[in-house]
């Protein structure tokens, strides 16, 4: 219990509290004690222990949803209000190591209490707690209904008020709160699924239903797994690209990272969200094919070795076309250099012709540049980089993305680079050029 | 591998019999439902809808595995069907084929017409494996409902016998795509049980618990019951689909990230793909099981990837060629490369060790690397018979001190197998 706040103590003994009475109160007042079909309950009990025991993790931080949700809300058909209460509470014994005394006792309490309000809810809206006949399946419908609408609600609303009185939630976003309660929702009505086979199977029912949550849980471990996984490999493969040029490592994920930025600011879904991630990555990987001569060259280029530069968006187009992206995805690597007026390459495209993951990549891309140091001058400081930014709204970048950027920027701070030492003494030639870099573009002579 | 690209058209003979088999079976099932009448008919078109909304779901499983979980469960479920709230079902084998075929064809109907034809081997081998329950248990249900029925109500051994049914269909699918596999892609048969075992099992199990379940619960909540039951199957469907999309993703993206190296002029162009192509035949044909395999294919796409940290790219880039120092420099740089990811250490392990002679016990990837990459290296894409049989010799003579002769002999039977058009 150390370390929490004066408040967040002050909640947990009054949920803990109200457990404690609502317990009292169902038992002892109202005299279910004798009335309670105990080895149902026991079963029950179990089985949330065992479903506790086993919370999926999510994306938002602190937080676990397990599916003894579903056995909660069994108990509060099979065995009532007080039943179901005693069900949640067991939570406190669930099997998780390392969980402490503070948080298995809130647990404890607010499944019991969530557990008494549903189960009160399911007698008012006229449920009878027992083993349901076969034949009135039907009328268990609604009371059930109106029991899992009163028990997620306040399971979710008790848990947010003490993650927010700990301190620990920042900033849930509201899409993760709603695919949250969804999910919340659909556990739940497993829930009427085990009850409503208790009659037939017994406990197997609940066996039966709970198998494929858990090989869904199984296998939606693998895929945050292969997704990390993913991730992390994506990104080495990306900076081994740029090894080559000593000055922009580290470019491709900033660059990833801004963009993401930029597009969460201008409220993109979540699936595009991961597109641009990779996009931002990606945006580079044809830049090898640039021959290191021409980036190591001093002074100005000639038209053909500037047409070098210019392919690598299309270079790098064709390395990842293969793989499975979104189709934005793709125009915002093959078009991350064009410029709002229309000077850009590799096609000239111009304003809103150019497509939006491109407009992103673009401000992205240019602001990393100025905030690296290059061999040429060191690392700007944000603000400057910034400016400069603005200086180009309308020219070289979209002012929306700008803007919003700038917004972003603001809000969460910007990390830049850690300061790139002096090259070893046997990497002499370094490349001079950066194709990135607004403030110092590349000179071309005509032939002509 | 030639095999991997192949279009759905060319079948091989195991394949065809089996399309002939399950459309025999169909043709069958519905004549005789035509003849006879459909029974039940609102249960049937209701289970032959979740049918094909679960066809409609199909997804695509590592592997190039087609699966449909809520039609497999759907059809185990009507398959398995005693009673519907209370009243007997008394479906025959056939109508319960004629219901599937129906439901299989109308939920593959909307993916043709946007161009994805179905796997027809896969879409076969679901009906097969159907229709092997429905005749295997249709004629019990008689028996089993008058015992559910029977004052005492006792549903255990009737579970018993469903649970004992769906485990040997669930083992006959296995067997069938085994061989299947074995065939498609020369592995042992052994392997391919175990490999399909491995991708099986955790969805299976998932599809056996719902078909029991809809099953069970048509008894007690009729036909609300079909809406109901999908939820935890359809939880379970969205998973997989996510654990089959980020694995394809992964694959896809190894493999196009590994033709930088040919982009940046290191190697000469297709180099990794070859390697690859080439390591996984002769991975395959020394038995290795498949997440084994996926290592080896990762492994040989990143084996020249040290080579991005070289300032200039090797003349023509043939590693074999390169002096032994120079080899082993780029191995421990790509090895350095893939650890970063901090998840394919592995990888790492069996890049590092891709130049070591047989005498230091390097793993069986970095082995099979060695030879294939050694093979590419002097072949270099060309389809020339000549060309081939004197590089193999080359690599013959080295055998002992450079390459593993267990290696070797299986690289040249992969190419001897592959005909001149597919020559790596």
């Amino acid at each position: 219990m150390r370390g929490l706040p004066w408040f967040a103590k002050v909640n947990l003994v009054a949920v803990a509290g109200l457990a404690f009475v609502l317990l009292w109160h169902g038992l002892i007042a109202r005299e279910e004690f004798t009335r309670l079909e105990w080895p149902t309950l026991l079963v029950l009990a179990l089985l949330f222990l065992v479903c506790e025991s086993v919370p999926t993790l999510l994306n938002v931080r602190q937080a676990a949803i397990s599916v003894s949700f579903s056995a909660a809300l069994a108990a509060v058909v099979l065995v009532g209000p007080a039943g179901a209460a005693i069900v949640g509470f067991t939570a406190v014994f669930s099997v998780r190591p390392g969980l402490p005394l503070a948080k298995r006792l809130f647990n404890g309490a607010q499944f019991a209490i969530c557990g008494y309000a549903a189960g009160e809810v399911f007698v008012r809206l006229g449920g009878r707690p027992g083993v349901p006949d076969i034949a009135r399946f039907d009328e268990l419908i609604v009371p059930f209904a109106g029991a899992a609408a009163v028990f997620v609600p306040l399971n979710f609303a008790l848990i947010a008020v003490m993650l927010s009185l700990a301190g620990q939630v920042d900033r849930v976003p509201v899409r993760g709160m709603v695919q949250l309660l969804v999910s919340y929702l659909g556990y739940a009505t497993f829930g009427l699924l085990i009850a409503g086979l208790w009659a037939t199977v017994q406990s197997i029912s609940a066996v039966l239903v709970l198998l494929p949550l858990f090989v869904a849980r199984w296998a939606f471990g693998q895929y945050l797994a292969q997704q990390r996984s993913y991730d992390a490999t994506i990104a080495s493969l990306c900076q081994a690209v740029e090894t080559k040029d000593y000055y922009t490592r580290g470019h491709c994920t900033r660059v990833s990272l801004a963009s993401t930025m930029i597009a969460e600011e201008i409220g993109m879904g979540s699936e595009r969200l991961r597109a641009i991630r990779y996009a931002g990555m990606l945006h580079d990987v044809g830049k090898l094919g640039v021959p290191t001569k021409v980036l190591q060259k001093d002074g100005p280029l000639t038209e053909e070795e500037f047409a070098a530069i210019q392919l690598h968006p299309m270079r790098g187009l064709e390395i990842v076309r293969g793989i499975d992206f979104l189709d934005e995805a793709f125009a915002g690597i093959m078009h991350h250099h064009e410029k709002h007026d229309g000077t850009g390459y590799p096609m000239g495209l111009a304003g809103d012709e150019i497509p939006e993951f491109a407009r992103i990549i673009a401000v992205a891309d240019a602001f990393d540049s100025i905030t690296s140091d290059r061999s040429y001058r060191g690392a700007r400081p944000v603000p400057v980089a910034i400016d400069e930014l603005r200086k180009g709204a309308g020219t070289q970048f979209d002012p929306v993305m700008v803007t919003a950027f700038v917004k972003a920027v603001e809000r969460e701070g910007w990390e830049p680079p850690r300061a790139v030492p002096v090259p070893p003494a046997d990497q002499d030639e370094t490349v001079v050029k950066d194709h990135d870099d607004p403030t110092a573009p590349i000179q071309v002579v005509s032939e002509r | 591998m030639t095999v991997m690209t192949r279009p759905w058209r060319a079948l091989d003979s195991g394949q065809l019999l089996l399309i002939c088999a399950a459309g025999l079976a169909t043709v069958a099932g519905v004549s005789h439902t035509a003849a006879v009448g459909l029974t039940d008919g609102s249960v049937a078109v209701g289970f032959g809808a979740l049918i094909a909304a679960g066809e409609l779901a199909r997804l695509t499983m590592p592997g190039n595995r087609e699966v449909a979980p809520i039609s497999t469960a759907a059809a185990l479920g009507y398959t398995l069907l005693l009673d519907m709230g209370g009243d007997q079902a008394r479906h025959s084998a056939l109508q319960v084929i004629a219901v599937l075929a129906v439901g299989m064809i109308a939920g593959a109907l909307p993916h043709l017409a946007v161009g994805r034809p179905p796997r027809l081997d896969a879409l076969a081998r679901r009906l097969l494996t159907g229709a092997l329950l429905a005749f295997a248990f249709r004629p019990l249900a008689e028996p089993l409902y008058e015992l559910t029925m029977s004052p005492g109500q006792t549903w255990s051994p009737v579970l018993g016998v469903m649970a004992v049914m769906i485990l040997l269909a669930l083992s006959a699918d296995i067997v069938l795509a085994a061989m299947l596999r074995a065939d498609q892609v020369r592995t042992a048969f052994s392997v391919a049980v175990r490999d399909e075992l491995g991708m099986a099992a955790p969805l299976g199990a998932a599809v056996a618990a719902s078909g029991l379940l809809l099953a069970l619960a048509a008894h007690s909540m009729d036909m609300a019951a079909l809406l109901v039951f999908s939820a935890p199957l359809l939880v379970t469907q969205v998973a997989f689909r996510k654990y089959a999309g980020i694995r394809a993703t992964y694959l896809q993206t190894v493999r196009a990230l590994s033709r930088v190296t040919e982009v940046g002029g290191y190697v000469e162009p297709g180099h990794s793909r070859r390697v690859s192509h080439l390591a996984v035949a002769v991975g395959r044909e020394l038995g290795m099981a498949e997440p084994d395999l996926l290592e080896l294919e990762y492994a040989a796409l990143m084996h020249d990837i040290g080579q991005l940290s070289l300032r200039d790219p090797i003349p023509g880039g043939a590693t074999v060629l390169t002096d032994p120092e120079q080899a082993r420099r780029i191995a421990e740089l790509g090895a350095e490369v893939i650890r970063q990811t901090g998840v394919l250490d592995r990888v790492a392990e069996v890049v590092r060790r891709q130049c070591d002679p047989p005498a230091d016990c390097p793993p069986p990837a970095s082995r099979i690397i060695k030879a294939a990459n050694a093979y590419d290296d002097l072949v270099s894409g060309s389809v020339d018979r000549d060309r081939a049989g004197a590089a193999l010799e080359r690599l013959r003579l080295a055998i002992g001190t450079e390459y593993d002769p267990a290696v070797v002999e299986a690289l040249s039977r992969v190419v001897d197998r592959l005909p001149p058009s597919h020559r790596l």
